[in-house]
């Protein structure tokens, strides 16, 4: 099976919605679109569900331009924000009810239903009614429901959003071993959280404003951001960018800050560009003999889970540094921070990859 | 502003009884100090905004006395109190400007005119309102409107607390962090007590001095966020508090070790326990502070790696112990052999619970 979106365009009252999509997904693959709200994401789902109709170009299922296939003819299951139930049936005909739509005989949807709620671990819970359960055992009804029928895609629209932190966290653990277990159907997968393609694993699509930034293998992605755009919105925090040049032997970043020619840099033709910088690649301890050393002004610390966000500025400069743990730092500290050349993204002005940080690096951080 | 206390205060929408179980809020003491930003945190049904009514006063405790400076104002209605509230949907007037929006609770207690005005561009002015005064409440976006309501509040000089029911819900996220900056200068600036009510981990650690974690009708544990993370008091914090959360391991003592199966896990200052344990006693530490190193040391034990997911900024690496799955938190230089590594247990953040509570030892 193959399944192909071709020059995907979406307008509405002369507003570009979407532009130019391209991408052709493979059979069982696992898929993820990412992007701010208003990239685009939800409106590609309505187009490839059937639910509108694009301005421009063509979705082919094996061949077949399914653009006039109206929404029920096509073998297609979507998963909401808001989990969706029949609140008077139980678990068991929810999981059943496309299946009994389908005519399917009742051995066949038993059979069915009950492996499915099995991959799901709810079982034990068929016989209850929506509202005797939590809102994560709802969630996995919902799932059951789209996955049992078997089609040949699925499409999630921010599935996890509505849902509580320790919540997300157990089902996006069911959710990878699902996509692992399956080989047939295709799924895609929106959302916001920049750390989910790389929690869920899989391809990942990029949008921004409704166009197509990147799209590929998850890490590999992450780690050749294609241009800058795509560090910002494929990194939480976003990835920290300065203004620099190369002249003569010499990087300097931020008219002031002179750092050491990494490998990585040495091919770089004298000019301007713009630097950049992940947030975990900046720590309040030398790591390195040759880490550059800066002083900056603390603005915010944000709690991530079980990350601390630093907010600093350092001349009008506004950077996030990721920390390990939970640590308070109050408005308008001083603190000393440390970065390696080694670790600096390079974009040319027009905000397009030109280098990269090498893979590994043979240090053991200092915490 | 006033410090709050709560005197064995309870509630039951029953009534007062001798059934804890029907109560949605179990008495309790507690502290609310002067000028102190509060998150009251937990799973929805934990009663959290049972305590929050309590303190506003649209409930009325069926146990215990509500302080406020030492008075009794636990019969006292929720008009004469001095509340402030941001509510998780802005309310402002759509039909007055923002200027007058501010102004409006300074009219009500007829305030003079230069008075009003010298305190509204006061507080526009810290809440960068200022270049919006003359604009109509109506079309504002959502971050502004919630400053709004939270510069209503502030405008007044009698208000005792701040009270923000999930004021950050409608805010778009890249907008959050400079809202929640803003909150903390006004708290610098007003030495205002806050009280902030959410389910949302993130936003109680990055908001408060102290969190109030709940669950059940019940204080779990009160904190800095760096306390509930470090030193969790009771199991359902380590849960609660981080991602992924907290590794726990059913063990037993012996020779000032603790026992997971046959495996020997030495925790010095052991042997200054002399608490008599019996029932359930667990091992728990936190995936960043668990080590898996590619080489052995004497008090690593050596274990299989049946997942690596690379998160960019670190991996998360899970181990199996004694049949039991551990989640490690590896940082992205460090790495890791394939199959197999050393998994050692730094005593400073090993910590032992009995009956899901911390077992405090003296580890040196």
């Amino acid at each position: 099976m193959s399944f192909i979106l071709e020059n995907i365009s979406k307008n509405v009252n002369g507003e570009t919605h979407l532009a130019d999509i391209n991408l052709e997904i493979e059979k069982g693959s696992f898929n993820v679109l990412l992007g701010p709200t208003l990239s685009g994401k939800t409106t590609l789902l309505r187009l490839i569900a059937g639910l509108d109709r694009p301005t421009g170009g063509r979705i082919l299922m094996n061949g077949k331009d399914l653009s006039s296939v109206p929404v029920w003819k096509r073998n297609i299951a979507m998963v909401y924000q808001q989990f969706i139930n029949y609140p008077h049936l139980n678990v068991y005909e929810n999981i059943a009810f496309p299946l009994r739509r389908a005519r399917i005989s009742s051995g066949e949807i038993d059979r069915k239903v009950r492996s499915t709620a099995e991959l799901l671990q709810i079982s034990p819970l068929l016989w209850r009614k929506p509202i005797e359960l939590s809102g994560g055992q709802q969630q996995r009804t919902a799932l059951a429901r789209s996955l049992v029928k078997g089609t040949d895609l699925l499409l999630m629209d921010e599935p996890l959003i509505n849902l509580d932190y320790k919540l997300r966290e157990q089902i996006r653990e069911d959710f990878r071993n699902i996509f692992v277990e399956n080989d047939n159907t295709i799924i895609i997968y929106s959302t916001t959280d920049p750390m989910e393609p790389l929690l869920l694993g899989g391809q990942v699509v990029i949008l921004n404003k409704g166009r197509q930034l990147q799209a590929g293998l998850t890490h590999n992605c992450y780690r050749n951001p294609a241009t800058e755009e795509v560090a910002r919105v494929f990194n939480d925090p976003a990835m920290n960018m300065i203004d620099g040049i190369v002249d003569g032997s010499r990087v300097v970043l931020g008219k002031v800050i002179s750092v050491p020619v990494a490998d990585h840099l040495k091919a770089l033709k004298d000019g301007e560009y713009r630097f950049g910088l992940r947030a975990s690649d900046i720590f309040l301890r030398q790591q390195a003999k040759d880490d550059i050393e800066l002083s900056a002004t603390t603005e915010l610390g944000e709690i991530s889970g079980s990350e601390t966000f630093i907010h600093v500025s350092h001349n009008r400069v506004s950077w996030v540094i990721q920390e390990f743990g939970i640590h308070d730092h109050t408005l308008g500290e001083q603190i000393l921070t440390y970065f390696n050349s080694r670790n600096l993204f390079v974009f040319d002005t027009e905000g397009v990859l030109v280098a990269v940080p090498e893979q590994s690096t043979a240090f053991s951080p200092v915490y | 502003m006033a410090r709050i206390e709560f005197k064995n205060v309870g509630h039951s929408y029953y009534g007062k009884s001798d059934n804890l179980e029907e109560y949605a809020l179990q008495p309790m003491n507690l502290f609310w100090d002067n000028g102190e930003k509060y998150a009251l945190l937990g799973p929805s049904g934990c009663g959290k905004t049972t305590l929050l009514n309590i303190i506003s006063g649209l409930v009325r405790p069926s146990d215990g006395r509500v302080l406020f400076d030492g008075e009794d104002i636990t019969d006292l209605p929720t008009a004469k109190r001095n509340i402030a509230q941001v509510f998780q949907f802005p309310v402002i007037y759509t039909t007055m400007n923002v200027y007058n929006n501010l102004a409006f609770p300074l009219r009500c207690r007829k305030l003079p005119r230069t008075e009003i005005d010298t305190k509204v561009k006061d507080v526009a002015k810290l809440l960068n309102l200022t270049y919006v005064l003359t604009q109509p409440g109506l079309g504002l976006t959502a971050d502004a409107k919630q400053l709004i309501s939270l510069g209503r509040g502030l405008v007044r000089n009698d208000v005792a607390v701040i009270m923000l029911d999930e004021p950050l819900t409608v805010v778009d996220p890249h907008l959050k962090w400079k809202l929640r900056r803003k909150l903390k200068e006004v708290n610098k600036t007003y030495k205002l007590t806050m009280i902030l009510v959410t389910h949302d981990q993130n936003e109680a650690m990055t908001f408060a001095d102290k969190v109030v974690l709940m669950r059940d009708g019940q204080i779990i544990q009160v904190g800095t966020p760096q306390e509930l993370f470090e030193n969790p008091q009771h199991t359902f914090t380590g849960y609660f508090i981080g991602s992924p959360a907290m590794n726990f391991m059913p063990c037993r003592l012996e020779n000032n070790a603790l026992m997971v199966k046959n495996t020997r896990i030495p925790l010095p200052g052991l042997e200054n326990c002399h608490k008599k344990l019996d029932g359930t006693i667990e091992l728990g530490i936190r995936p960043e502070f668990l080590r898996l190193e590619a080489i052995p040391s004497p008090d690593a034990v050596n274990v299989p790696i049946v997942d690596v997911r690379d998160l960019g900024s670190f991996s998360i690496a899970t181990v199996v112990l004694e049949g039991q799955e551990l989640k490690v938190k590896v940082p992205k230089a460090q790495l890791l052999p394939k199959d197999q590594g050393y998994l050692s247990f730094p005593p400073k953040w090993t910590k032992l619970y009995h009956e899901d509570k911390l077992v405090e030892i003296s580890c040196p």
